[in-house]
């Protein structure tokens, strides 16, 4: 695996009064509809949070070399995730397709050759995300790659609050004194992957690597994690990042 | 459709009822799916909760309880619940739970309803067992074993075969000895090395030719010939033979493309048999009755015990070759009435003959004609009323024992419950079992019907059939007047009851517990077979064989429209799984028994067996409510 190393690092403590900021600032169209819709306050238990699963392909893990391919988006609530809304788009990178991240989405050249570029599916993706929380596993791929895309294209780039389940593994699983124990004894810490997080949760192996299907599987272990470490009304502020 | 979605699809599809429908059906599914996760012990379905979709299990496992908090099903991966409160007024009537982690597929209504209506199957589903039971039932594929039965099986002797300088009028004789329709021609030496062999004494000798009933006609009666002609002179060169090995299947090919009658059968290349189209069609047609008339030639107990194993391989083929359990169960009972009534012409030509009449009564099983290949032997004698029993006992009792000891040898084994003719209170003249009946129907208990309830199946096997008709005419007259009694036996008939099913390789009970195996006779046929005799004596039937006393039941008004069916489904089903299971433990040299193991059960039978063992709890319950015990009851 390609070695992960989080190139930005983001610790906003009052999204409230960022996303406030930016709507004020925002000069495309766009992008002050997306700022300007308003978040859930902080402290709105999380069962009431409306809620979008995002995941992306890209042809590599650099958002100054690679590209994105697909995006997933399948929204939810901690109740219901629904299928039928979901939106899914393969873009045309704007570099070019790498032979080994073929290999790794399954993404080929003929299927990009048609796609469109991503500034004409931006507007469509925004609308899905403005007003909802973004839930995704690892964002360090999603939010600097969606932010360096969007600043190329309109000038100015999108940061927002996410909830991170890969983040809320850690917190259990790499950051306990437990953990920091089994580390100290030279033990291999668990793996906060996707895939082996959910089977934690006696969730289903899905074929991972679509950004659809991979954003389905985050929203589902959202809610294992919700069930199984949190309750229903556990502030939103406790989990977003 | 969106390739993202094929995830979902393709695990519906592997799970009935989802497996039988079109891709088109399986995408609309896949693309309207709302799922949603349910942490160990968390309430999936609440009671009179609004309900709006299909549930289906992606992952994890679900109990439904009843509304009384009664668990009525343990529920795994590709498991659907959540249909019947679709169906009826969208309110909660199955609670659900999750009993480990569990990821739920909600189908919505809208979905639900379009494949009720574009899939008849999916409608039959999850709208009513019935229609999976009946198709199980009656999709008995006819595999014909004619392709993998080798011909030697057919064989019953060695050929006859005469040198060809055998005159002709000596070999007829020979074959009407040996009641032989052809005959092997043979010489010494080999001209042609084909149809040489050796005999036991190592000379070698060479097959010329065959002769057959017809070619005496043709060749010699009507060419003129005399007697005194060497067979060498009228044999037919032209030599057609199979090899031991082949199949019955091609032997028949054979013939019909030759065109010829006879087969010689060759072990590499020696002759050891001659088998005739005849043989053929009496091995695809009449086997069973084979078995039968071999039972009638023995002379000695000893000899009718060495046919057991034939009755074993009569039992498999039966099987193979896609017969029912009705077909079964009444050609074991053939077989097992023949047995005893030969046992009984043995017995009565050592003892000479009965001082009075008698009839030899078989009860259970055989009087049902549903014999299975396990079982024991339930009979009685009764006597004439003139038997006077310091002068005739003695007589009746070493009768009764003859037939015993031989059914027993013969792999009927001896009654537990003693339920033997040579049990003196089963030994009895007519007017002592007519009074018999007349107690256990006017003064019944569950405990005393508990060990008579056997003799309420009862058919004549040898003797004066006119004593048993007698007792059936009694009952049928009695019972449907005698609600005590019908109560005590409903109340018995609910002693075993069945499982809730299956869930991954257990079987459920109700309260929850794991088995990992079930007796299906204890726990299937045998109670659907008590619950049947209750509803037929209610109503006078006199049948003893309970698809038709389920057939006599639907003539009348005592269960609800088209519940006759079902059970006859049901019942039908799960004989023939226990018949199927008792099979394929013959077939692995195992004694067959009872049992199933979960794990030995196909997915699609595991289902049907469920609704059969679901049909059968709901007939169970009614027959509580329907033959309740009366409010007064007389003397006690």
């Amino acid at each position: 695996m390609l070695d992960i190393r989080p190139r930005q690092k983001i610790t906003q403590a009052d999204w409230k009064g960022y996303m406030a900021q930016r709507a004020q600032q925002a000069k495309n169209p766009a992008l002050q509809q997306f700022f300007g819709t308003p978040l859930p306050d902080p402290e709105t238990p999380i069962s009431e949070v409306p809620m979008v699963a995002l995941d992306m392909e890209t042809t590599g893990l650099d958002e100054r070399r690679h590209a994105i391919v697909s995006i997933g988006l399948v929204p939810f609530t901690l109740n219901r995730i629904k299928l039928a809304e979901r939106r899914y788009w393969v873009v045309k990178p704007s570099r070019p397709l790498a032979e080994a991240s073929i290999t790794y989405h399954h993404i080929t050249h003929s299927e990009i050759a048609h796609a469109p570029d991503l500034e004409e599916v931006l507007d469509a993706l925004l609308a899905q995300l403005a007003g909802r929380l973004v839930v995704v596993h690892f964002r360090n791929i999603e939010r600097p790659f969606l932010n360096a895309a969007v600043k190329t294209r309109r000038g100015e780039g999108v940061l927002f609050p996410m909830i991170d389940t890969m983040s809320l593994e850690a917190r259990l699983h790499r950051q306990t004194l437990w953990a920091r124990f089994r580390r100290w004894l030279g033990r291999p810490p668990v793996s906060i992957r996707l895939h082996a997080s959910r089977e934690r949760y006696g969730l289903p192996a899905y074929q991972g690597h679509h950004a659809l299907v991979d954003a389905l599987a985050t929203a589902e272990l959202l809610q294992a994690q919700i069930a199984t470490h949190y309750r229903p009304d556990t502030p939103l502020k406790d989990m977003w990042c | 459709m969106d390739v993202e979605l094929l995830e979902i699809r393709q695990h519906m599809g592997r799970f009935p009822p989802f497996d039988g429908l079109s891709d088109d059906l399986l995408d609309a599914i896949a693309e309207q799916v709302e799922v949603s996760y349910f942490k160990t012990g968390s309430s999936i379905l609440a009671l009179n909760e609004m309900l709006n979709d299909l549930c289906y299990i992606r992952s994890g496992a679900v109990e439904v309880y009843r509304s009384q908090g009664e668990l009525y099903n343990r529920l795994g991966e590709g498991d659907i619940f959540g249909h019947f409160s679709l169906l009826r007024n969208h309110k909660v009537r199955f609670p659900a739970q999750a009993i480990e982690d569990t990821l739920i597929y909600f189908i919505p209504k809208a979905v639900f309803l379009r494949l009720c209506e574009e899939d008849e199957h999916f409608a039959d589903f999850v709208e009513l067992e019935r229609p999976r039971l009946e198709s199980a039932a009656e999709q008995q594929k006819k595999s014909n074993d004619m392709m993998v039965t080798r011909i030697r099986k057919l064989l019953t002797r060695y050929p006859v075969m005469v040198e060809t300088s055998t005159s002709v009028q000596q070999a007829a004789q020979q074959m009407s000895e040996a009641q032989a329709s052809a005959l092997l021609v043979i010489k010494e030496g080999s001209d042609n090395p084909r149809f040489s062999f050796k005999d036991s004494e190592g000379q070698t000798w060479q097959m010329c030719g065959i002769l057959t009933d017809s070619d005496f006609r043709t060749r010699v009666v009507a060419e003129g010939l005399s007697p005194q002609t060497a067979v060498g002179e009228v044999v037919s060169s032209r030599l057609i033979t199979i090899q031991s090995d082949a199949s019955v299947y091609e032997a028949m090919l054979m013939m019909l493309r030759s065109n010829v009658h006879h087969l010689p059968v060759l072990y590499r290349q020696r002759p050891v048999g001659v088998v005739h189209l005849s043989d053929i069609i009496r091995y695809e047609t009449h086997s069973g009755l084979y078995l039968v008339s071999n039972i009638f030639h023995q002379s000695s107990a000893q000899g009718l015990a060495r046919l057991a194993p034939d009755v074993s391989a009569a039992f498999v083929r039966m099987v193979q070759e896609g017969a029912n359990s009705q077909m079964v169960g009444s050609a074991l009972s053939t077989i097992g009435r023949s047995f005893t009534r030969r046992l009984l012409e043995m017995a009565e030509a050592e003892l000479g003959p009965p001082p009075v009449p008698y009839c030899f009564m078989v009860n259970g099983s055989m009087a049902r004609n549903e014999q299975s290949i396990v079982t024991d032997q339930d009979n009685a004698l009764i006597l004439s009323d003139d038997f006077v029993p310091d002068q005739h006992d003695d007589y009746f009792y070493a009768l009764a024992k003859i037939v015993s000891d031989g059914l027993d040898a013969c792999g009927y084994t001896y009654c537990k419950g003693d339920v033997m003719a040579t049990n003196a209170q089963w030994r009895q003249p007519l007017s002592v079992w007519k009074g018999y009946f007349q107690d256990w129907m006017a003064k019944p208990t569950p405990e005393r019907l508990l060990h008579s309830s056997i003799f309420f199946d009862l058919d004549s096997c040898y003797g004066e059939d006119l004593y048993v008709e007698t007792l059936q005419d009694l009952i049928a007259e009695t019972a449907p007047k005698s609600p005590l009694f019908l109560a005590a036996m409903a109340r018995n008939a609910l002693n075993r009851t069945p499982p809730l099913g299956f869930f991954r390789t257990f079987v459920m009970e109700q309260d929850g517990k794991h088995n990992n195996s079930i007796n299906l006779k204890r726990r299937g046929t045998a109670p659907m077979v008590d619950l049947v005799r209750i509803h037929a004596l209610a109503c006078g039937s006199k049948a003893q064989n309970s698809f038709q006393r389920l057939n006599d039941i639907s003539k009348t008004q005592l269960l609800a429209n088209g519940m006759s069916d079902k059970l006859s489904y049901a019942f039908e089903f799960l004989c023939m799984s226990r018949i199927r299971h008792q099979m394929i433990d013959l077939q692995e040299d195992r004694l067959p028994d009872n049992n199933i193991e979960p794990e030995n059960v196909a997915d699609s039978e595991r289902h049907t067996l469920k609704d059969a063992f679901q049909v059968l709890s709901n007939a169970q319950k009614f027959l509580k409510y329907r033959y309740p015990m009366p409010a007064q009851r007389q003397g006690r």
